[in-house]
């Protein structure tokens, strides 16, 4: 009796140690079927097309936004130690670094995972993906691979457009707002960004990638069964992919930044 | 030639198959029938090792299924599921064409689309439905794709999984038809799941009823009349009362 919530607490631990676990697991197969012929090559430009861009608009939408408030607030905070000039400066460093993978990442979780898990889901309880083991079709290989696979390729390429337009909405939000001159702001971004922020902001986007992509095949794979099963495998996909996209984009900031 | 030995199978406290012994010899039709939610679907898929049974040993020409070489172990099979598991995201003839295009089986496009097409005729299907997707067809034509699927590839074993199941008595007909020629002309092996009694009739070599988990009963068609058997005699007759209860 006295025990029971020590008990409960160490179900769930196991419980989570046994999740990540077979995640890891499901992680190490997917990157071994990237080089293990036969690949799918079809499936992977479809996953770029509809992964990389179709998510553009939502991408460039959010960075946009998030630029030009970004901008304004540093002007307002900054103003109060007379340093409203950093603008630019920090604009740049604050999308490439942080917002701009964290925002594309958390975007594509929603837009991504979730809809790769209810289509694998659905496969899964229909019994299309019992199918394609019958005509001899990996499941890992033809869904999973293929997907994680271009995500991990094109989300970068979603964060270095994201920055770039999240730049853009600051730039456009400081001239014609906050009185900035255009030349001045473009050579302050352009003086102040770094190799390392370039580098680490695709980093990032590479690694966000494999994660919404890997996690929306995880739980698609791992459905229950019935159009439950398929709800919950998504609303899971998304909670996990956000919460590991963040805790990864800490570690790697330790790794980038901390020295 | 299949055969299970003391298959046993349980989904949590649902003990689903309870010591299935059964024989498919080679080139023969065994039909399968008994009650919904008795395991029939269960027991095709564990064969083929969708399904891993708890106990038993299912062996495919004297090798035991779970440990044979996969891909080539799946190649000689074709199966058509209960509810057609079409690739709602590829159009008719891909699905039907599915082994043709990729793997070790693999055709030029063109090729592999006139296969597809020649046996969407098979299953009494136009041409014109090749480029459809399967959400554009009705249940009883993906069922039919479905069977074009599994036959499209022309493997030596073919499960079936109720395959005329909401289509119309023609249509059954021509299905049932396709079925015998199957395994006379191709000489294939068959195992069939159906309700339908006078699919069974016309299909099988062999009768098989599970109930209770285990065979409750198997023998050549032309022995099932005279079973003596009072679950088979309830079961083919389709009577209310009987040793099989009517809720389960
Ligand atoms: N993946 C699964 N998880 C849990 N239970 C399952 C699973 N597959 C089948 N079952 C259960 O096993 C039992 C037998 O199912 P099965 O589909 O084999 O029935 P069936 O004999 O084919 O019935 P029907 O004629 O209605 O198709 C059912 O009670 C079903 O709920
Ligand atoms: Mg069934």
């Amino acid at each position: 009796m006295l025990l029971s919530p020590i008990a409960a607490v160490g179900r769930s631990v196991l419980h989570i140690l046994a999740m990540i676990g077979q995640v890891v697991i499901f992680a190490v197969q997917t990157v071994v079927h990237f080089v293990r012929p036969p690949f799918y090559l079809r499936e992977f430009f479809q996953s770029l097309l509809s992964i990389g861009f179709f998510s553009l608009p939502v991408v460039g939408l959010t960075a946009f936004f998030t630029g030009g408030a970004l901008a304004l607030q540093i002007y307002s905070g900054g103003a109060r130690f007379n340093a409203e000039a950093v603008v630019p400066q920090i604009v740049a460093i604050g999308m490439i670094r942080e917002l701009g993978p964290v925002l594309v990442g958390l975007m594509i979780a929603a837009r991504v995972t979730s809809s790769i898990a209810a289509e694998i889901a659905t496969m899964k309880v229909t019994e299309q993906i019992d199918a394609l083991v019958t005509l001899s079709t990996h499941p890992m290989k033809y869904l999973t691979a293929p997907r994680v696979m271009a995500a991990t390729l094109v989300v970068p390429l979603l964060v270095g457009i994201g920055d770039i337009i999240g730049i853009y909405g600051g730039f456009l939000v400081g001239t014609s707002r906050l009185g900035f001159n255009t030349a001045a702001y473009l050579q302050n971004t352009a003086d102040f960004i770094q190799a390392t922020d370039i580098i680490s902001s695709l980093t990032k986007g590479a690694v966000f990638g494999f994660i919404a992509a890997l996690m929306g095949c995880y739980y698609g794979m791992n459905s229950g069964r019935g159009a439950q099963g398929v709800g919950r495998a998504t609303k899971l996909s998304v909670v996990a992919a956000a919460v590991m996209i963040l805790a990864a984009n800490y570690v790697l900031t330790e790794v980038f930044f901390s020295a | 030639m299949i055969e299970l030995f003391d298959v046993h199978k349980a989904f949590g406290p649902n003990k689903v198959l309870q010591g299935v012994n059964l024989t498919i010899p080679k080139g023969e039709s065994m039909v399968i029938i008994g009650g919904s939610g008795t395991g029939k679907s269960v027991c095709l898929k564990s064969v083929l090792g969708l399904v891993t049974p708890d106990k038993g040993l299912i062996t495919v020409d004297g090798q035991d299924a779970q440990r044979a070489e996969r891909d080539a172990f799946l190649a000689r099979f074709g199966m058509l599921f209960q509810g057609g598991a079409l690739f709602d995201s590829l159009s008719i003839w891909e699905n039907v064409a599915f082994r043709l295009l990729r793997g070790s089986l693999k055709r030029p496009k063109s090729e592999a689309r006139e296969i597809a097409i020649e046996k969407l005729r098979r299953v009494g299907l136009k041409p014109e439905v090749a480029d459809l997707f399967p959400s554009e067809l009705s249940g009883g034509m993906q069922k039919r794709v479905g069977l074009a699927r599994a036959i499209a590839a022309e493997p030596e074993i073919i499960f079936f999984d109720e395959p005329t199941t909401g289509l119309d008595p023609i249509m059954s007909g021509v299905i049932n038809e396709l079925i015998r020629e199957i395994v006379v002309e191709m000489g294939a092996t068959a195992m069939t799941i159906t309700h339908d009694m006078s699919s069974v009739r016309a299909i099988a070599d062999q009768v098989a009823m599970l109930h209770d988990g285990v065979i409750q009963w198997t023998g050549p068609v032309g022995d099932m009349d005279a079973s003596g058997d009072p679950y088979l005699d309830q079961f083919i007759h389709g009577r209310a009362d009987g040793p099989i209860e009517s809720v389960r």
